[in-house]
């Protein structure tokens, strides 16, 4: 799967749990400070990506993506 | 200013999700022209239950709340805040000091249909597919919070308990917030979400339902001889309760004052009212009395009167115990004949009934009354009724809301006219 494809992947997720329109999730945006997506709603996304593309996100790295780059990158490296 | 006006509560704005309407304007034309809201149910859940009729909210709440925030939010919560927010603007959307704006709203029973999915899900997909907003959602103080978090109310929000009596109980203690002086606007009132399998089985299995099936805009008559039960309801009722000062200094417009609530418990049965309706006429007694309101003041009562057999009767014997000789003059209705009863959301409701049967001047029916029960001898309307103030009577004409709850809760809220301070010059200066 292409950066791209999980960045289209992660924004259909977005939208459906947060509300964020898809062409607001880009690489650079923070969750909490830009997308303003609270911690319950991050445990949501994870879940849901874990869905998508196969890839569990344990608590404790959850906590260390910040900004969507962050997570399509996470995806990238364990998928 | 005096002493005496800072206790004054006034009502400045209503809203209301019921099974006749999404708004308080739909609800009241709907109850005033005696529309059933009851209907058979087309869920499959109800093949296997005895019970398949219910009154479901007449609005869908998610097209009003949003659809990102609803999944957020239990039913019970999302009905609180349509409610709510069609109050808030129903009052002019006051500015409030945040720490002098509370909130009081609650339900009976809290977010069972999100308890119950949470369940399915833990069972079927495992703990860690739960939404993680189950929480929030499950809890009974859910609906208050959101509603504090909407206005930015931070002077308290409270979910006062007490199953059917719920709603009505937080207004009472709404009234009490700004009469001791913690808040000047009070966001209050109740709601309920209810209608599910595991609700209507738990109903049935007490055999307090209508069976009514085949007649679902028939099932619901208080105090008609061929009642068999309570049909269950859905929605929420919001009232914005301000102390006088408050309302008259931004120039509100005042629907009544909301002069007094009356509290007591039977200490008899868990589910059953204590037949002698000694709680009952305590708790009315108790209102009339906290208002500063004599009982022939009254000239409306909104019953509790669910539609059992056993209740229906019993409130009647209190009705008559506590008007005495003018129990004939007070019309008495009982709107759960075309709403169903919407458990906490049923005294706030019906509050809101109250206050625009007040200030319209006129009771709405009770339909389905076709053969008074041989045991009910107050006057209950059939039809809409005009209502004006009993000759000869001191004081602004009143109406009272009764609200009971399984545990034994019995509440009564007065609500009386509002008359406007004479003008400057005609009084003395206090």
């Amino acid at each position: 799967m292409t950066d791209q494809e999980i960045l289209a992947g992660l924004a259909e997720i977005i939208d459906e749990i947060a509300g964020v329109p898809a062409d607001e999730v880009t690489p650079e945006k923070n969750f909490v400070d830009d997308l303003d997506i609270d911690s319950l709603s991050m445990v949501e996304i994870a879940v849901a990506a874990q869905d998508k593309f196969g890839v569990e996100i344990p608590d404790e790295q959850l906590k260390d993506l910040k900004t969507v780059q962050d997570v399509v990158n996470f995806v990238s490296k364990n998928s | 200013m005096s002493n005496n006006d800072q206790a004054i509560v006034v009502v400045t704005g209503l809203g209301a999700t019921t099974p006749l309407g999404g708004d308080v304007a739909s609800t009241w034309s709907a109850m005033l022209a005696g529309t059933s809201g009851v209907q058979r149910l087309t869920e499959s859940w109800v093949d296997t239950l005895p019970v398949k009729i219910a009154a479901p909210a007449a609005a869908d709440p998610v097209a009003v709340v949003g659809r990102v925030q609803a999944r957020r939010m239990d039913r019970c919560e999302q009905f609180a805040l349509v409610a709510a927010r069609e109050a808030w603007a129903d009052a002019g959307s006051p500015t409030v000091e945040p720490y002098r704006l509370g909130v009081a709203v609650s339900s009976g029973i809290g977010g069972i249909g999100s308890t119950i999915t949470a369940y399915d899900t833990l069972r079927e997909r495992g703990w860690d597919r739960i939404s993680p907003y189950t929480v929030p959602m499950l809890m009974p103080n859910g609906a208050a919070g959101w509603i504090s978090i909407e206005l930015g109310a931070k002077a308290g929000a409270h979910a006062l308990v007490s199953a059917c009596a719920s709603g009505a109980e937080s207004i009472g203690y709404g009234i009490d917030m700004i009469r001791s002086g913690r808040a000047d606007v009070v966001v209050a009132g109740g709601t309920e979400a209810a209608i599910m399998a595991l609700n209507v089985g738990a109903f049935a299995a007490m055999r307090a339902m209508s069976t009514r099936n085949d007649e679902p805009s028939r099932a619901s008559r208080p105090f008609d001889k061929g009642r068999d039960g309570f049909v269950l309801g859905e929605g929420a009722g919001v009232l914005i309760l301000e102390s006088l000062p408050h309302a008259l200094a931004r120039g509100a417009r005042i629907y009544a004052v909301a002069a007094g609530a009356g509290y007591s418990a039977d200490a008899f049965h868990i589910s059953h009212g204590s037949p002698d309706g000694g709680g009952v006429s305590f708790a009315m007694s108790a209102a009339l009395k906290n208002a500063a309101v004599s009982p022939a003041q009254v000239t409306h009562v909104n019953a509790h009167a669910t539609s059992t057999p056993e209740g229906d009767p019993l409130e009647a014997r209190a009705i008559e115990t506590v008007f005495g000789d003018s129990s004939s003059s007070v019309v008495v209705s009982a709107t759960k004949s075309m709403t169903g009863h919407l458990l906490g959301g049923a005294g706030a409701i019906e509050s809101v009934a109250s206050v625009k049967a007040l200030t319209d001047r006129v009771a709405p029916p009770t339909i389905n009354l076709d053969d008074l029960d041989d045991e009910v001898t107050i006057s209950v309307a059939t039809k809409s009724t005009p209502l004006a103030p009993h000759p000869g009577v001191d004081g602004p004409m009143a109406v009272l809301n009764n609200a009971f709850g399984f545990g034994g809760h019995n509440v009564a809220l007065v609500f009386t006219e509002y008359v406007p301070p004479a003008p400057e010059g005609s009084a003395e200066e206090g």
